[in-house]
């Protein structure tokens, strides 16, 4: 028997070198890339990659991979997933908008998520549902109200090219806090205890003008045709966030009156430096990128970027790299030069440093020191859109999106645009979510190019509309159209009529207004990507894959704010007073009509006549001038004297009274 | 009734209680109305009584709670800029474009979207059919006045966490043609607020500075950039690279979001008397839209109880001193003296003197509302749904003192600061205080509520005086037919159907004058096209062309006193006609409250005594006594006063001395109404006038 088991225990042992001696092993890599923005903000993008092998050769027990995920992903067959949870908004104008890191980091406000499933059609909407809820539990966020069929949707293929089964909800209204960022950094290995992820000091990450935290899932374990290239399931966390470095010398100004960037060092932006790596990570990278634009300017200032020029670095690693333009505080192991780059002759310029050596004894702060004042812009997409509200009032209203042409893009059209005969045309696609109480008239759909409105057949390739179902489904939006390459600006407007809600569908605050989530832009002519130098180790690294992977341009725009009539939430009560007081009158009058008999009425009247004695229709008579009997009148008018008699004196020793007792008690 | 069997054995069913109580009143019509209207002008000057101390009743704006940020450090910054503009005004040439290239520059400079808002002086015309909708420009209004334009600056703060969903608007205006310290001062201390603004943390919402170049006017500016925010022309012609700053997309329009309120900040040299810095809060928008009561109260709560300012309204100053209004003051105090000493728990006096100064700021609030047209370019916010005030700021010494002057700032700096934050807290747009009341201080108020209770009193005779004429009438035409038909032994069925239908005519009558007063409202916009007119010459040729078409109508349909029925029935004829108009009236008069409660109840104390009083001048000459010669006297008062153009004479005379006014005064009044679509003057010349005639009609009665 414990041979048995010695045998069986051994076979395992060898099942597992098999395993690893294949190659085919859970991996983590934890990777830092921080950016110089032109508006003087630094750029830090966290990427974490977990990779596990397929269940078929791997089977269900897993070192690195998190749990939790691995069975969200075998229960509702997920294929692809990426959540979000973003605050603030992404500045495509001043951050970038040309670039893979922009087209995938830069996300609405809120909560984002889609997901595609490996189950048959009928199927997704039940697996949607549970998975909100799930999620909803895992990151502690209220993603459960896009189980509601009127939260989410279904493209067709203006939001990623999955037929039928991918379904896209999201939740502008969504606060994203520390609750959310625990239960993602628990996904990683080493948590934030160790490694890249020890440096996310929460104060100073939220403090930031853009936080975006993600999570995306893509799994090959229940498609048929098992490629080799995506193995098992990827699950790829990142946390994008633009922090305004505080140096003291934020506002110094350079001796010609122009303002030097602002100097920053990772301990200055996060308040703590990296004290080495997660000891499970395979890979534990930090980069530093200059764009293309300021690699370009100082360029022109003829300084050499790529060996530290001018003798300072002689120390070896240890030693500062410097050159005129700045300075970092700790010498690259490895420059990575873009190469052959889309746009133009200016490319951008990668330092790699790797975490592998330091430790708790000796943390790796890089810094970052400007040397001249720097003035570049950022990679433009091709278009700015943006997307605002028409109109005013409570009945009606437009949603208005605008694309501007920018500036750079002349260039950019020639290679991105398509050519039909003589004429080139750029792509743009919308795909636009509306709420049903939203009521979007989609044959008011309007389009101006250059400001003269355009037939709708010239310009529009190709659309899918599906229009909202009162409180069952929103109204879903995809447009393909095609601008000529020298549009300037062009505008699509559509009218919509403002819904009433029933009391009880009101969220809290209704009076705030209702959102309109963030509609999508993408210029599928124009697919970015940075291409750099094979020799090196580069494929190894999975953010660096990404870079190198090509993408639409895409761009969220603003979320808009719908205010709709709203009731007074008090009315309620007035409403029941009201009601009540109409039914009374009217029971009441009903009962009176039915139960009255004239008859009887008119024949005790006469009776009544006979012997007047009541005060009041006598009081009533005489004030309505008619004359009675005199003898009556004399009584009863002796009589009303005495009663106003006696009421004036009692309210008089009243008054007198109380007059007394105040004068007393004063 | 009248047609119940004449059987004095046979007592009549007892009607309802109700239907007795309604016969009562109308029975004494002539004793209740007399009694509301007194009744209803008392409870207009029982208003300031009534009035309620203000509150804030929004718990998110929490005003105060937060210390402000706003340093010298800050006041140096707009004292900076002040200079700057005012060296640069001293330039000549250019002034306008240069400013706001200096703007613009400053708040590139403070890394602010930036962006010039080009915009014409708008024509103003009056489009009938276009009343209270907004009138949306066309290409035609830029085309004819291309070369010269008014260039709005505005940057925009994108809050830095915030989700861009709404913002907060500060307009300061100046006048880019000849720039005065007391405008720079204004930009200035926009200036200093927004960069300081530009820097903090806690913004939930964006933040928009709005430099209006206010050549063409104030509210020009403003609401131009406010139809181009919200709705944009798109196929205009392509407006061109802006050749006034170098930058490249400083001219593409950006919004931030849906507004939730709009401060307009004037900083406003006025040597007052008072040893504080003074704030005054304009709020009136068109056609007496008030912005919510909690944007009055944040600002009045932090200018008080934060930064010690003294805070006004608008008041009718001359309302001061009036002896009478002095008297009724002390009045009411003696009165609220001993019903205090009474029962120690009636507290509704108020001392004289803050009596009387209540009735004047409650006037001057009347007025405003009612006149419909907006005190301010806050006007413009309201035309959209957003709250706006116009805060205009004065020191208490002369702006030129330097050392007071960062005194000053300060103030206004940290005022504003703390609203933007208070507003910046709210969660949702403005809704929970009141939107309609009357202010009677700036810390009092007196809600819809309680002042409809005077307009209602007011109104209330009108359907009772309509019913007792109309069944007096009813009455007397069945007695004379009753004389003269009873010995000719006629059909009873006859007279009682010609009895029924007799308003008909009196109906048409009213319809032909309404019908007629609508025409003569559209006349202007014919009369408007006239190139080359003095109001005089336009008041002249509205007046004949009115009057020639009401003799048109009279020889089309018939003229009011040529009626087919017998001679007998005259008499009851001038009652049925009355008894119609006021019904009419009232009609008329309830529904204007709905739109313009002030304009309604200012138009009420005139039009309510003039369709009460009138009476054929014949028939009361006839009776001869001294009580028909008051009668006589009230009508030919009250016919005078009541006709507008007269009306607005005397108005203006009593103001501004009888030398000053003018036949074109009415037409200027009038031109001025329509260019604010003031529903003030649909009041006017659709209920008010053709009242007014159909009281004439009346008045000379051939009875």
């Amino acid at each position: 028997m414990t041979f048995l088991r010695s045998i069986l225990f051994f076979i395992l042992l060898i099942q597992l070198f098999f395993v690893k001696s294949n190659g085919i092993d859970e991996e983590f890599t934890e990777e830092l890339l921080l950016k110089p923005l032109p508006d003087r903000k630094v750029l830090a993008h966290f990427h974490f990659d977990t990779k596990t092998p397929p269940t078929k050769t791997y089977g269900h027990h897993h070192r690195l991979f998190p749990k939790a995920i691995y069975q969200l992903v075998q229960k509702f067959r997920i294929r692809e997933m990426e959540l979000s949870f973003t605050q603030g908004r992404w500045n495509y104008e001043r951050w970038g908008a040309f670039d893979s890191m922009s087209s995938s980091n830069a996300k609405p406000p809120g909560v984002e998520l889609w997901a595609v499933f490996d189950v048959p059609p009928h199927q997704v909407d039940a697996n949607w549902k549970n998975l909100t809820q799930t999620l909803s539990g895992l990151f502690c966020a209220s993603i459960n109200f896009l189980e509601s069929s009127t939260a989410y949707s279904a493209p067709a293929w203006g939001f990623r090219t999955f037929s039928g089964k991918l379904r896209y909800g999201a939740l502008p209204r969504e606060a994203v806090c520390t609750e959310n960022l625990t239960p993602w950094l628990k996904l990683l290995p080493c948590r934030d205890k160790a490694g890249l992820a020890s440096i996310l000091d929460r104060p100073s990450i939220y403090k930031g003008f853009y936080h975006s935290q993600r999570l995306r899932l893509l799994s090959n374990e229940f498609s048929l045709d098992a490629s080799a290239e995506a193995p098992g399931i990827v699950l790829e966390q990142t946390l994008t966030v633009v922090l305004q470095p505080h140096s003291h010398d934020t506002r110094s100004i350079y001796s010609d009156g122009r303002l030097l960037h602002p100097s920053w060092s990772i301990s200055s932006i996060f308040g703590r430096a990296v004290a080495g790596k997660c000891v499970l990570a395979n890979l534990s990278t930090i980069y530093v990128e200059l764009e293309s634009g300021v690699v370009s300017a100082l360029n022109n200032l003829n300084v050499d970027l790529e060996t530290g020029g001018h003798g300072a670095d002689d120390m070896g690693s240890e030693g500062s790299w410097s050159n005129p333009g700045f300075e970092l505080s700790v010498k690259p192991e490895r420059v990575i030069k873009e190469v052959n780059s889309s746009h133009g002759k200016s490319f951008s310029i990668l330092y790699e440093y790797s975490v592998d050596k330091y430790g708790d004894n000796e943390p790796f702060d890089l810094g970052f020191i400007w040397k001249l004042p720097m003035a570049w812009s950022c990679l433009h997409s091709p278009f700015h859109a943006s997307r605002f509200l028409m109109g005013s009032g409570n009945q009606r209203g437009s949603i208005a999106i605008s694309l501007r042409s920018t500036g750079s893009s002349s260039e950019g059209f020639i290679g991105g645009g398509d050519f039909f005969g003589d004429v080139c045309k750029v792509r743009v696609d919308i795909f636009q979510v509306v709420p049903w109480y939203v009521k979007v008239y989609f044959h008011t759909l309007q389009v101006y190019v250059d400001g003269k409105p355009e037939l709708l057949k010239d310009i529009l390739e190709k659309m899918h509309v599906s229009p909202s179902e009162d409180k069952v489904s929103p109204g879903v939006m995809e447009m393909v159209l095609r601008f000529p390459c020298s549009v300037k600006s062009a505008a699509v407007v559509i009218d919509f009529d403002k819904g009433f809600l029933h009391i009880d569908e009101y969220p809290p605050d209704a009076n705030q207004g209702f959102d309109i989530p963030s509609a999508v832009i993408s210029f599928p002519d124009f697919e970015p990507r940075m291409h750099f130098l094979d020799e090196n180790s580069s494929s190894k690294s999975p953010m660096l894959l990404k870079l190198q992977e090509k993408n639409p341009v895409i761009s969220y725009t603003e979320v808009l704010l719908v205010p709709l009539a709203t009731p007074d939430f008090s009315m309620p009560y007035n409403v029941i007073t009201i009601t009540c007081t109409v039914f009374a009158l009217y029971f009441g009058s009903l009962l009176n009509a039915l139960r009255r008999r004239v008859g009887e009425e008119e024949r005790f009247f006469k009776s009544k006549a006979a012997n007047q004695t009541r005060l009041l229709p006598r009081l009533l008579a005489k004030l309505r001038g008619k004359q009675q009997e005199p003898t009556q009148s004399t009584s009863s008018s002796s009589l009303g004297r005495k009663l106003t008699l006696k009421i004036v004196l009692v309210a008089g020793v009243a008054i007198g009274w109380h007059y007394y007792t105040d004068y007393q008690s004063s | 009734m009248e047609n119940g069997i004449p059987d004095s054995q046979n007592p009549k069913p007892k009607p309802r209680p109700i239907v007795r109580i309604g016969i009562f009143i109308i029975s004494h019509n002539l004793f209740f109305s007399v009694i509301c209207c007194i009744g209803g002008i008392l409870a207009l000057f029982l208003l300031p009584l009534m009035a309620k101390n203000t509150y804030i009743s929004e718990n998110a704006l929490m005003p105060g709670s937060a210390n402000p940020m706003f340093s010298r450090y800050d006041t140096m910054e707009a004292n900076k800029l002040v200079k700057d503009i005012m060296s640069m005004s001293l330039k000549p040439e250019e002034t306008g474009i240069e400013i706001a290239r200096l703007l613009a520059q400053r708040m590139e400079e403070s890394g602010v979207e930036v962006y010039h808002h080009k915009f014409h002086e708008k024509i103003s015309q009056f489009r009938p059919l276009h009343f209270f909708s907004d009138t949306t420009y066309t290409g035609l209004l830029l085309q004819n006045t291309s070369a010269i334009h008014g260039i709005n600056t505005v940057g925009i703060i994108r809050a830095p966490r915030g989700d861009g969903k709404e913002a907060i608007v500060f307009v300061t205006p100046y006048n880019s043609t000849k720039i005065e310290l007391s405008e720079a001062l204004s930009i200035g201390l926009a200036y200093s607020v927004f960069s300081l603004l530009g820097r903090v943390t806690w913004l939930s919402k964006d933040i928009v500075w709005l430099a209006a170049d206010s050549r063409y006017g104030e509210y020009t500016s403003v609401s131009a950039w406010l139809r181009d925010y919200h709705t944009p022309v798109f196929n205009g012609p392509e407006s061109k690279e802006n050749p006034t700053t170098g930058a490249g997309n400083t001219d593409f329009f950006r919004r931030a979001g849906t507004m939730a309120a709009a401060l307009v900040i004037k900083v406003v040299e006025k040597h007052g008397e008072t040893e504080k810095d003074t704030l005054s809060i304009y709020a009136e928008a068109s056609n007496g839209q008030m912005p919510n009561l909690d944007l009055i109260n944040t600002v009045h709560y932090l200018a008080v109880h934060t930064q010690g300012l003294r805070v006004k309204v608008e008041k009718v100053y001359t309302l001061l001193n009036l002896a009478w209004l002095q008297v009724m003051g002390q009045i009411l105090e003696s009165v609220s003296k001993v019903a205090k000493s009474l029962n120690s728990q009636w507290k509704f006096g108020m001392p004289a003197a803050e009596y009387v100064d209540g009735t004047a700021t409650l006037a001057s609030s009347l007025y405003y509302q009612a006149l419909g047209v907006p005190t301010g370019s806050h006007g413009a916010f309201r035309d959209y749904q957003v709250d706006a005030v116009t805060l205009e700021i004065s020191p208490r010494s002369f702006l030129n003192n330097e050392g007071r002057r960062t005194e000053f700032l300060l103030r206004g700096g940290r005022l504003m600061e703390s609203v933007v934050r208070s507003v910046n807290n709210l969660l949702e747009k403005f809704h929970q205080s009141f939107f309609l009341y009357l202010m009677t201080s700036p810390s009092k108020f007196v809600s819809v509520g309680v002042y409809m209770i005077a307009f209602l009193l007011l109104l209330v005779p009108l359907p009772i005086a309509a019913a007792a004429l109309y069944s007096g009438a009813n009455n007397l035409g069945s007695n004379l037919t009753k004389d003269n038909q009873v010995p000719a032994f006629a059909s009873t069925a006859k007279p009682g159907v010609q009895k029924s239908w007799r308003w008909l005519h009196a109906a048409k009558v009213v319809f032909i004058i309404h019908l007629w007063a609508t025409i003569v409202s559209l006349l202007p916009s014919l009369i408007n096209h006239i190139p080359e007119m003095t109001p005089t010459n336009n008041m002249f040729i509205w007046a004949s062309s009115s009057i020639f078409i009401l003799l048109i109508l009279y020889s089309m349909l018939g003229s009011p006193y040529s009626h087919p029925t017998t001679s007998g029935c005259q008499n009851s004829e001038w009652a049925t006609l009355k008894s119609v108009m006021i019904a009419v009236a009232s009609i008329g008069l309830g529904l204007m409250s709905i739109i313009n409660y002030a304009t309604a109840q200012i138009g009420a104390i005139i039009l309510v005594p003039m369709c009460l009083l009138v009476h054929p001048l014949k028939l009361t000459g006839r009776s001869g006594n001294s009580k028909a010669f008051l009668l006589v006297a009230c009508n030919l008062v009250v016919a005078v006063i009541g006709f507008p153009p007269a009306g607005l004479a005397v108005i203006k005379g009593w103001s501004e001395g009888f030398g000053a006014v003018n036949v074109g005064d009415f037409w200027i009044w009038a031109e001025s109404l329509w260019a604010w679509n003031s529903a003030t003057y649909l009041y006017v010349v659709l209920i008010h006038f053709p009242c007014w005639v159909l009281c004439m009609n009346i008045l000379l009665h051939p009875c």
